[in-house]
C-alpha cells in the first residue's frame, strides 16, 4: 500500500513494530500496563469528527481488558502531536515536551497514544503514534507509528479510531473486535426475530423477518453463514399475524414444527437447507470448516439427540445414541476434533465432553443444578457456561471451567437475575451474555474476570447473543 | 385456548342454544292449525228440466283448495251440452273436460262459465292461499359443536413433573379421557386432525426446554395411540418455555405451564 506523506519531517514507518511486542498476564490483577490518551485533534475540517474519534479510541482501549486507562484530569499541559514535538532537556533543564513528563508523577503511565488527523483527498488521514515512555529517546520509545486513511464521516472516522486501537491491543497481546459484531434474537419487533450489532451496542439492526419465533442464532467461523431455529409460518396465517402483530391475547398461529434457516451473511439471503422430517430440528454450532452443522434433531425418532450434517442439510450423521435429552453440541473450535454438550442422561441437564465421532463421553459439571449453554474460548481450553449450581432452579449464573483438568476457573456473575448464554468473543478477553439483572432480559459484556459488564440492548427483551469476528 | 377465550366459546354457544330455543317456542306459539281443506266441490248437477241441450257442469273442482304461497292447486272440470267453455282469472277458453294447474298467489275464486243452445251453467270453486312462516334463521355454528370447539372445550391437559416427561397417573387419566373425546370428534369428523403441543415452565434453558418441550408432546401422543387413537390423526410440536399460560414465579404457575396440550390441527 502506498500511503501519501504528508509532512517532510515525520518518517513514519508504515506497519507496526514488532520487537517490542509485550505480553502481558491479564489474570493478574493490578499488573495491568497503564496507557494515557490525551485527546486527539483535527486539523481544520477533520476537527468536526474528532468528539467521535476520541470517545471510539478510549472506550476501545477500555474496554480491551489488556490496559489500565490514565484518567485524562493528570495529563501535562503540552500535549505532543507528533514525535517532532518531543524536545529532550538540556543539561536537566526542559525544553518543551518530553517522555517523563508522562513517565512520572502525577501521570506515571507506561505508554503514550497520541497524534493528530488531518483531510487529504477528501478522505480523513491519522497520523498515530505509540510510545514507550519509559525509554530513554523517541526513537526507543516508538511501538506504532502508522498512517490511517479513512472516509470523511462519522462511520470512516470510527473506523481509523478502531483500527488504530486495534494495533494498540495487539501490541499487548490481546486481540482486535473492531469488526466483529454480536448477534442475537430480539422480540422488540413484536416477534422474535434475529438482530444484529456492533460490540459497544451501537448500529442494532434488524436481520430477520419471519413473523413467528426465531431464535438461536449461531455464525460459521468464517463470518459468511448465520444458522438459526424457527418455527415456520404456514402460508394461511401470514396475513392473520400481521394484523395482529401487537395484540397480547396471541392468535392461533399456524406454526410449524421448529426447523434449521442457514442464511448468507454476505447477502442477507436464505440459503438451501433441507431439514430432517422430524417434530423437532436445531441449529446448534458450525464445524471450524464452517462447510458442516451440528444440530440436535428428533430425526431419528424418541429424545432429541446429536446429528452433524452439510450445510444443506444432506450427509445427516448422527453422533448420539441415548435414551435422554441432548442438546447444544459445540465443538472445540481449535481442534475439531471433541465436543460439548447438553445432556440429560444422568438426571438433571449437565454439560458433558466427547469426541466428534460420540466415543469418550465424560460429564464434565459436577451434577449439581442445570448446566446449560457452554461456549468454547478460542484457545479452546476453556468454556463459559450457564450453572445454577448453589441457586434455585432458573438462576444461572456465568462459570468458566478449565476443560483439561474439569476445573471450575471462576463464577462470574452471582445471583443478580438470570445469566445465560456467554459467548466468547474473538478476543478470547470477552464474553458476551444475557441477563435479567434489570426489569428485562438484556445482553451485556464483560471481561472473562467477571469486571467490566456494559449493557448493550434495552429495547424489548434480548437473548441469545453469538458473537462473530465478521468477514476479514 | 385461554380461559378467556374458553369463557367466550362457552358463551356464545350459550347464545346459540338460546336463540334456538326462543325461535322455536315463538313459532309454537303462533302457528295456528291450517283449517281443513273444504270439501272438494261436487256438486251434483240439477235435474235436467228443459230437455237435453242445456248446458250442465258435472263437476268443477280445486285440489287441493288450500294452498301456501308457491305450491299449486289443480282446476278439474267436466261439462256437458255447452257449446261455449271458460274459466275466468285470465285463464279463457276451455274444453268440456280438463285440468289446469293454477299458482295463485292470494286466494282465488275460480268462475268457470258453460253455455249452449240449451241453457247455460255456472260453477265456482275458491283455493285459499296461506303465507309460510319464514324459514328460521341460519345458526351462527351449526346444529352441533364444531369439532375444534369440542375439543378446545373437553380436552384436558396432562401436566408433567419438573424436567421429566414421563406420564403421570392425573395426567393418565387426562389423556385416557383426552382419548375418548377424540376418537368421538375423529368418527364424527373424518377430516379433522389433532396438534399435540409440548410445553415447559421457564425454569430450563430454553435449547434443553425446546427438547423436553417435544418430548412431552411425543409421551402425550404415544399414550393416545396406546389408547386406540390413530397416530397418522396426531402431529406433535414442542414450544418449549415460548407459549406460557402464566408467568408467575411460583410453582403453581410452573405447573400450569409443564404440559401437554391439545389444539386443532391445520
Amino acid at each position: 500500500m502506498k500511503i501519501p506523506v504528508l509532512s517532510t519531517s515525520i518518517v513514519l514507518t508504515l506497519s507496526t513494530l514488532t520487537y517490542a511486542q509485550i505480553k502481558r498476564d491479564i489474570n493478574k490483577p493490578g499488573e495491568k500496563p497503564a496507557i494515557a490518551v490525551p485527546d486527539l485533534r483535527g486539523a481544520g475540517d477533520a476537527q468536526r469528527l474528532m468528539i467521535t474519534f476520541n470517545s471510539t479510541l478510549f472506550s476501545d482501549l477500555q474496554n480491551s481488558g489488556q490496559l489500565k486507562m490514565v484518567p485524562k484530569t493528570v495529563y501535562p499541559l503540552q500535549v505532543p502531536q507528533q514525535p517532532a514535538d518531543f524536545h529532550p532537556p538540556l543539561n536537566g533543564r526542559p525544553q518543551g515536551a518530553w517522555l517523563t513528563d508522562w513517565s512520572g508523577p502525577p501521570v506515571n503511565t507506561n505508554y503514550l497514544a497520541f497524534g493528530y488527523t488531518a483531510v487529504q483527498n477528501n478522505q480523513i488521514v491519522l497520523y498515530g503514534w505509540l510510545y514507550d515512555v519509559a525509554q530513554p529517546n523517541t526513537g526507543s520509545a516508538q511501538l506504532i507509528g502508522k498512517v490511517y486513511l479513512g472516509s470523511l464521516d462519522e462511520s470512516g472516522v470510527r473506523k481509523i479510531a478502531e483500527d488504530f486501537g486495534c494495533d494498540i491491543v495487539k501490541q499487548f497481546g490481546g486481540a482486535c473486535l473492531s469488526g466483529s459484531r454480536i448477534y442475537f434474537q430480539s422480540n422488540r419487533s413484536g416477534h422474535k426475530e434475529i438482530w444484529s450489532m456492533n460490540y459497544d451496542g451501537s448500529d442494532q439492526k434488524q436481520f430477520t423477518d419471519y413473523r413467528s419465533i426465531t431464535d438461536f442464532p449461531v455464525v460459521s467461523p468464517d463470518g459468511t453463514k448465520i444458522a438459526f431455529t424457527s418455527y415456520p409460518l404456514l402460508p394461511s396465517s401470514r396475513a392473520a399475524a400481521d394484523a395482529l402483530q401487537s395484540n397480547i391475547q396471541k392468535p392461533r398461529e399456524n406454526l410449524g414444527t421448529p426447523q434449521i434457516y442457514v442464511h448468507s451473511l454476505e447477502t442477507g439471503r436464505k440459503l438451501v437447507y433441507y431439514n430432517q422430517q422430524a417434530s423437532m430440528n436445531a441449529a446448534s454450532d458450525f464445524m471450524p470448516d464452517s462447510r458442516h452443522l451440528l444440530i440436535y434433531s428428533t430425526a431419528g425418532g424418541g429424545f432429541s439427540q446429536i446429528y452433524m450434517t452439510d450445510l444443506d442439510g444432506g450427509g445427516l450423521h448422527r453422533i448420539t445414541h441415548s435414551n435422554a435429552l441432548e442438546v447444544e453440541p459445540k465443538v472445540n473450535p481449535k481442534t475439531g476434533s471433541s465436543m460439548v454438550f447438553v445432556s440429560g442422561r444422568g438426571g438433571t441437564a449437565q454439560i458433558y465432553r466427547m469426541n466428534i465421532d460420540g466415543t469418550d463421553v465424560t460429564r464434565l459439571t459436577t451434577g449439581e443444578g442445570d448446566a446449560a449453554n457452554p461456549s468454547w474460548s478460542p484457545d479452546g481450553q476453556r468454556i463459559a457456561f450457564a450453572w445454577t449450581r448453589g441457586f434455585e432452579p432458573g438462576n444461572y449464573n456465568i462459570f468458566i471451567m478449565d476443560i483439561a483438568t474439569r476445573e471450575i476457573i471462576s463464577q462470574l456473575t452471582h445471583g443478580a437475575g438470570k445469566n445465560e448464554n456467554p459467548v466468547w468473543a474473538p478476543d478470547g478477553v470477552h464474553l458476551v451474555f444475557s441477563s435479567t439483572r434489570g426489569r428485562s432480559t438484556q445482553i451485556y459484556t464483560m471481561l472473562a474476570d467477571g469486571t467490566g459488564v456494559q449493557q448493550l440492548t434495552t429495547k424489548g427483551n434480548n437473548e441469545k447473543p453469538v458473537w462473530s469476528k465478521g468477514t476479514q | 385456548m385461554t380461559e378467556s377465550e374458553r369463557s367466550r366459546v362457552v358463551k356464545s354457544g350459550a347464545i346459540v342454544l338460546a336463540l334456538t330455543l326462543s325461535i322455536f317456542a315463538a313459532s309454537c306459539k303462533k302457528k295456528v292449525p291450517p283449517p281443513p281443506p273444504p270439501p272438494p266441490v261436487t256438486n251434483t248437477p240439477p235435474a235436467s228440466t228443459s230437455g237435453s241441450n242445456r248446458a250442465v257442469i258435472n263437476s268443477f273442482t280445486a285440489e287441493p283448495s288450500s294452498i301456501e304461497r308457491g305450491q299449486s292447486s289443480t282446476l278439474r272440470w267436466s261439462i256437458s251440452n255447452a257449446t261455449d267453455m271458460s274459466i275466468n282469472q285470465g285463464i279463457g277458453a276451455v274444453q268440456s273436460q280438463g285440468e289446469r294447474q293454477v299458482f295463485p298467489t292470494s286466494s282465488t275464486t275460480y268462475t268457470l262459465n258453460a253455455s249452449g243452445p240449451g241453457g247455460s251453467d255456472s260453477r265456482t270453486v275458491t283455493v285459499t292461499v296461506s303465507t309460510a312462516p319464514p324459514p328460521p334463521p341460519p345458526s351462527a355454528t351449526g346444529p352441533r359443536l364444531s369439532s375444534a370447539d369440542m375439543l378446545q372445550q373437553q380436552a384436558q391437559d396432562a401436566f408433567f413433573d419438573y424436567d421429566k416427561s414421563d406420564v403421570r397417573s392425573d395426567a393418565r387419566d387426562a389423556l385416557t379421557r383426552d382419548a375418548a373425546l377424540l376418537k368421538q370428534i375423529f368418527a364424527q369428523d373424518p377430516n379433522f386432525t389433532v396438534v399435540v403441543e409440548g410445553h415447559c415452565d421457564e425454569r430450563g434453558s430454553a435449547e434443553y426446554n425446546l427438547a423436553l418441550g417435544d418430548r412431552r408432546a411425543t409421551s402425550a401422543k404415544d399414550l393416545l395411540v396406546q389408547l386406540g387413537v390413530p397416530a397418522d390423526r396426531m402431529k406433535t410440536i414442542s414450544y418449549g418455555k415460548e407459549r406460557p399460560q402464566c408467568t408467575d414465579a411460583n410453582e403453581a404457575c410452573w405447573q400450569r405451564n409443564r404440559r401437554a396440550h391439545l389444539s386443532p390441527g391445520q
